[in-house]
């Protein structure tokens, strides 16, 4: 799983159908200090996630395995809101 | 599968379901040199590594079979801490991966040293 | 598969079940000329390969816990075949 921040959201009226109804959000792979690491993905939310909010994104085929994505092709979904990061000092 | 330090941990009390009572750790990925490769990531716990520990993660779809039959949404998963690893990069290729002529001029120069 | 370069080994006493009793090995993948290609990889032992062998490595997981011989075992990389000392031809 990988840290991202929410930078916006992604309409689509033409999809498959099985995303009919799935919220998209842009979403900015962070690096734990909340740098930017490579481009924007999109994914889809599944715990009612918010702009600029830090959360926990699910990649590749687990992220079917997420509430409600079993039969969905998606490839990254939303899986967490991220409440408190903590990073040891000495790392 | 990749060798890791444990650097940090994650809260989340919005999650999905299948994340529900799991700790989340973020990864380092090292190489076995210890040194940082890539970016951290964030993984689930399923073996009780905590904070400062080397541990080795799996990645894909296989990161959920730990907590099978649950349903865990994870593409990473920790399953292993490491009491120690060896590494020796410096181990001489086989004999047969070497160019003839370089092969024979080693053989040869090992012929002169004993 | 891939070709790689046994370069060393993981001891873990505490690990997945499923993993219980297999070798683990860190695999440096490397190119026909035996240089390195990418960061070295954990993967299951196999065949009994030992260090500084050269090998194929599967990276793939259904293949890799097939190999292991356990269903659904957490496993994403195994080494299934340890190459001829002369085994290798490259023009």
């Amino acid at each position: 799983m990988i840290l991202g921040k929410v930078v916006g959201t992604v309409v689509a009226t033409r999809k498959d159908e099985r995303l009919v109804g799935s919220t998209l959000l842009l979403v900015q792979p962070v690096l734990p200090n909340g740098e930017a690491r490579g481009g924007p993905i999109v994914a889809v939310d599944t715990v009612d996630a918010g702009a600029a909010e830090t959360v926990l994104v699910v990649a590749g085929s687990s992220a079917r395995m997420a509430a409600g994505q079993a039969d969905r092709p998606v490839d990254a979904a939303i899986i967490g809101i991220v409440d408190v990061i903590s990073i040891d000092d000495a790392s | 599968m990749q060798l890791a330090r444990v650097i940090g941990t994650i809260v989340a009390t919005t999650k999905d379901p299948g994340l529900a009572g799991r700790t989340l750790l973020v990864l380092q990925p090292l190489s076995p040199d210890r040194e940082m490769v890539g970016a951290p990531l964030v993984a689930v716990d399923s073996v009780g590594a905590g904070s400062g520990e080397e541990v080795f993660f799996v990645r894909g779809r296989e990161a959920a079979f730990p907590f099978l039959p649950a349903a865990v949404p994870t593409d990473a998963s920790v399953i292993g801490i490491c009491d120690q690893w060896t590494h020796d990069p410096g181990v001489p290729r086989p004999a047969g991966r070497r160019p003839r002529s370089r092969r024979r001029s080693t053989r040869a120069a090992a012929k002169d040293r004993s | 598969m891939r070709l790689a370069r046994v370069v060393g080994t993981v001891v873990a006493t505490r690990k997945n079940p499923k993993l219980e009793g297999a070798t683990l090995l860190l695999a440096q993948p490397v190119d026909q000329a035996g240089e390195p290609t990418g960061p070295p990889q954990l993967a299951i032992d196999a065949v009994g390969a030992g260090t500084g062998e050269l090998v194929l490595l599967v990276i793939e997981g259904r293949a890799a816990g097939t190999a292991l011989g356990r269903r659904a075992a957490p496993v994403d990389a195994a080494i299934v075949g340890i190459v001829d000392p002369s085994g290798v031809t490259s023009d």
